[in-house]
């Protein structure tokens, strides 16, 4: 977001809020359609941030919109609970931990599945409220006579029974949504939020636990819904069962694509055009119950060719408006006339100690470290040690296991047998996002980056793993005030040369440049065990000789381990080489010593198992 | 105390449910399974279905003439949808397939109620097959019980489609890895148009030989799509045999449920899921990494 402007958003959300009523009646807006797109706007919040910023499409959102209108609506009508606001939010606090409690099933697959199951939790939903509860939520009458709200405030009393008393109502209670939802949105939990979206297997690797940010995500959606379904019933003088109805999470999702997913107006900017074309339809061209097959039409065409909604289309527009032609060139490590580029001539990051064991001996020590994949064994019974600050290379043929074998020290899988122990502690079965947070990574052999985010968003989400543990909910502190967090992105941007680059989208990135990023995402978490899986693959010469020497340069005060085929390179990187071939470790030594040894030069060089010979 | 002769009763009800139900999620899991992409219009397909067939009995009075067309219509439903628009979305995110099919289904329910109103409709079963029949044990009706055949039939063909034949093998392959497939020379994008053809037929056929056990209305689409998810995700994405399994176990749960009380039906169900995420996570025939 815009730091040098931090309310502006906010600041033109009040305004429109407030000029709203005067210019959309001239539009042709009726006050109780612009008081329902301000219901709808609000519900969709939270979705957006469920949907457009974790990636996660609910199609079952009507239940806790239901629940949360049905809660609040039945504590101000059967129970005669006098105070409005108070129903309202708690109808808001129990549609949250009803969403925790679901999001603990929907989110144990993602994807199709999570789809699915929202679907039918929002089914269930609808016939619970229909059958087993109907003593308490009237079935299918739902429940009539919810009163508006009104306070007394000394000397009058406040009421909001008509119309336009309830827009003030309502448009006060977005603009408090849309305030905290920014918050959200700009704090670290919505930098992580996103990264999730773009590649979750990726933000796990860098140390955050997604599982609890998604359920996080999942949980303030179900507060909105809730919230927004009190409303309703307040606004309408009475909670209609439908709001449970798959319908309703269905026009949400709808309004949210047309508006576009990600931008946190879309929502709104989609009920309005949603609800004015209804309106439309069926007011004015008299289509009856044809509107819906219009709007259907209208919804599919722009779901093919406009694929980031409407605000989407603007934000893009405004941004070529803005740019022109104004195209950036890839920067390599050195760029023509400026002096060449010097990784050791900038401060070295150190890696952070967490553990408080001896700083000296093996670092990292696996022992019989097997894996099978039902009938291939990739890895058996390798023994494998690393001193602190050392510098080690893996090599091997392909297919030698070397990938596995680095996949099995990361835990992203666990190992068939054997022990994995770092710093002390046993790691084995141990989960990458722990892993990575106890100081050891990886960087990819295939970039694992977030495509849409910028290289300062890549790189932060990368520094937050470091800064803010696995989890924590600090949803309403700004980025900017994370403590190092910015130090620590611009000198790992430095590092691996992208500080120019920082606020370009990944996609725009030259291949060598997200090779360094890929890199820079590793170091970013302050590894004290680096794993780098072919650092070099894919580079020029003159890349890789960059990048050798930026590779020495962050080795100071760090131990890694580096596999690549790139055998100069790699040679003269490091002290100690370890051969892998066929699963197994071949032989170990210095590269003088590997260079001569008889047995590599018959593992690269042909002679398979001695039979060509 | 349990009626016994009930519950027996109930039980075939399951069974028939169970049998439609997996003949449904069969077309949805082979088209997830192969292209990759989640119909959400295909309980719409299942509505199509029906409503072709009970135009065509409306006009030639032939219930085998509704069977053909029903099938047929949405076969070239689900081919044109194919050739038209999903093609454009196979490199698209999941969420924008999502959405668009979502979209299909809503246009095509709002074009059914525009040329055929809300109310509905019912296509009467065959003479032969009308009235009940006395098993011994107890009375039920003739035709429920002539669908537990034809589905099973149509199940038993669908198994020898992909289990037997060439077409069938190049299928399979596409669902273990349809990149693969292509690269060895096979038309891949042919198979896919012609998967999601049979796919989108499978829920227009059982749309169809349902009509004459439940009337047919515009929406009747999307509960059945409901209980299709479940089916999937009890027996895991992908997978012929766990859309089979998971078909019955949904029908029977709905059906005893329903003996005691049908507003409970949908909670069981979702408790059944439930217990099937957390003890399976990927469906009782499903495989890891197939999402």
């Amino acid at each position: 977001m815009n730091i040098k402007r931090p309310y502006l958003v906010e600041l033109l959300t009040a305004i429109a809020l407030i000029l709203a009523p005067f210019v959309l009646p001239w539009l042709g807006f009726s006050p109780s359609t612009i008081n329902r797109i301000l219901i709808w706007g609000l519900f969709g919040l939270g979705f957006d941030i469920l949907f457009g910023y974790t990636g996660l499409l609910s199609f079952g959102q009507s239940a806790f919109y239901g629940t949360g209108g049905m809660f609040a609506a039945y504590l101000l009508t059967e129970a005669n609970f006098p105070y409005v606001i108070v129903a309202i939010v708690l109808g808001a606090v129990v549609a949250g931990v009803v969403g925790y409690f679901i999001g603990l099933i929907a989110l144990r697959r993602t994807g199709i599945y999570f789809a699915m199951i929202t679907v039918a939790i929002a089914e269930v939903f609808f016939f619970v409220e229909f059958n087993p509860l109907s003593a308490y939520t009237g079935g299918e009458n739902g429940l009539p006579g919810v009163p508006t709200p009104a306070f007394n405030i000394g000397f009058t009393v406040l009421k909001f029974g008509s119309d336009w008393t309830m827009y003030v109502f309502l448009a006060f209670w977005y603009f408090i949504g849309i305030v905290i939802a920014l918050r959200i949105v700009r704090s670290p939990v919505g930098a992580i939020l996103s990264a999730i979206r773009d590649n979750p297997l990726r933000a796990a690797a860098l140390g955050h636990n997604i599982h609890g940010y998604k359920l996080t995500a999942f949980v303030v959606a179900a507060i909105y819904a809730g919230f927004a379904g009190g409303l309703l019933g307040t606004m309408q003088g009475f909670m209609p069962p439908d709001a449970f109805m798959f319908d309703t999470s269905g026009q949400l999702v709808m309004q949210t694509a047309i508006g576009g997913a990600g931008t946190l107006f879309g929502p709104l900017v989609g009920a309005t055009v949603w609800l004015y074309l209804s309106d439309f339809f069926q007011n004015t061209l008299h289509l009856g119950a044809t509107w819906k097959l219009v709007l259907g039409i209208v919804f599919v065409l722009l779901v093919v060719f406009l694929r980031r909604g409407i605000v989407g289309a603007i934000v893009d527009l405004c941004r070529v408006a803005r740019n022109g032609t104004k195209a950036v060139e890839p920067v390599g490590f050195t760029t023509t006339g400026t002096a060449s580029f010097d990784p050791a001539a900038i401060k070295p990051m150190p890696a952070r100690r967490r553990g408080n064991g001896p700083a000296s001996g093996p670092i990292l020590h696996a022992t019989g470290l097997s894996k099978r994949y039902g009938g291939l064994l990739a890895n058996s019974d390798i023994d494998f040690s690393v001193d602190h600050g050392e510098m080690r290379g893996i090599i091997g043929p392909n297919g030698a296991g070397k990938s596995t074998f680095f996949r099995m020290l990361t835990c992203e899988v666990p190992p068939t047998s054997g022990k994995i122990v770092f710093e002390g502690r046993d790691i084995t079965g141990k989960s990458v996002t722990d892993v990575c947070q106890l100081g050891l990574t990886k960087s990819y052999q295939i970039n694992q980056l977030f495509d849409r985010l910028t290289v300062r968003r890549n790189l932060t989400i990368a520094a937050l793993g470091e800064t803010r543990g696995k989890f924590r909910l600090d949803l309403f502190k700004s980025l900017h005030n994370v403590v190092g967090l910015d130090e620590q992105v611009e000198r790992t941007a430095a590092l691996v040369n992208l500080t120019s680059r920082l606020d370009t989208p990944v996609s725009e990135l030259a291949y060598g440049e997200k090779r360094r990023l890929e890199i820079g995402l590793a170091l970013a978490t302050s590894p004290s065990l680096l794993l780098l899986d072919e650092p070099l693959a894919g580079m020029s010469p003159r890349e890789r000789i960059e990048t050798v020497a930026l590779l020495k340069s962050i080795a100071r005060g760090r131990t890694m381990i580096i596999i690549d085929h790139d055998m100069d390179s790699l040679f003269e990187l490091v002290a100690k080489v370890t051969v892998l071939q066929e699963g197994k470790v071949l032989v170990e030594g210095t590269p003088a010593e590997i260079k001569n040894n008889a047995k590599v030069q018959e593992a690269y060089l042909g002679g398979v198992h001695g039979e060509m010979a | 105390m349990i009626n016994w002769a009930n519950f027996i009763s109930q039980c075939f009800n399951g069974l028939v449910t169970g049998a439609l139900l997996a003949l449904i999620s069969s077309g949805l899991t082979i088209i997830y399974g192969t292209l990759g992409v989640l119909n959400l219009a295909h309980g719409a397909m299942f509505m199509l279905g029906g409503y072709a067939g009970w135009l065509a009995y409306s006009y030639t009075g032939s219930y085998l003439a509704a069977v053909a067309a029903g099938s047929l219509f949405v076969m070239v439903v689900g081919v044109v949808m194919e050739r038209l628009i999903i093609r454009h979305f196979y490199t698209r995110p999941h969420e924008d397939q999502l959405l668009v099919t979502f979209g299909l289904g809503i246009v095509f329910v709002e074009a059914v109620r525009f040329f055929f109103g809300s109310l509905s409709q019912t296509v009467p079963p065959p003479a032969a097959l009308a009235g009940i029949t006395n098993l011994g044990f107890m009375i039920y009706p003739t035709y429920r019980l002539a669908l537990l055949g034809i589905v099973a039939v149509a199940l038993l063909v669908l198994y020898f489609v992909l289990y037997r034949t060439r077409i069938g093998m190049i299928v399979r392959a596409g669902i273990e890895d349809s990149v693969m497939v292509d690269s060895l020379g096979i038309d891949v994008h042919r198979i896919f148009m012609l998967v999601f053809g049979i796919g989108a037929m499978a829920a227009g056929f059982a749309g169809i030989v349902n009509a004459p056990v439940v009337s047919i209305a515009p929406d009747v689409g999307e509960a059945i799509l409901v209980q299709t998810f479940v089916v999937v995700v009890i027996g895991g994405v992908g997978s012929f045999p766990g859309a089979i399994i998971g078909g019955l176990i949904a029908g029977e749960i709905i059906s005893i449920t329903s003996m005691f009380n049908p507003g409970y039906s949908y909670i069981m169900l979702f408790v059944a899921m439930t217990l099937v995420l957390v003890l399976r996570p990927h469906g009782l025939l499903g495989q890891a990494g197939r999402e």
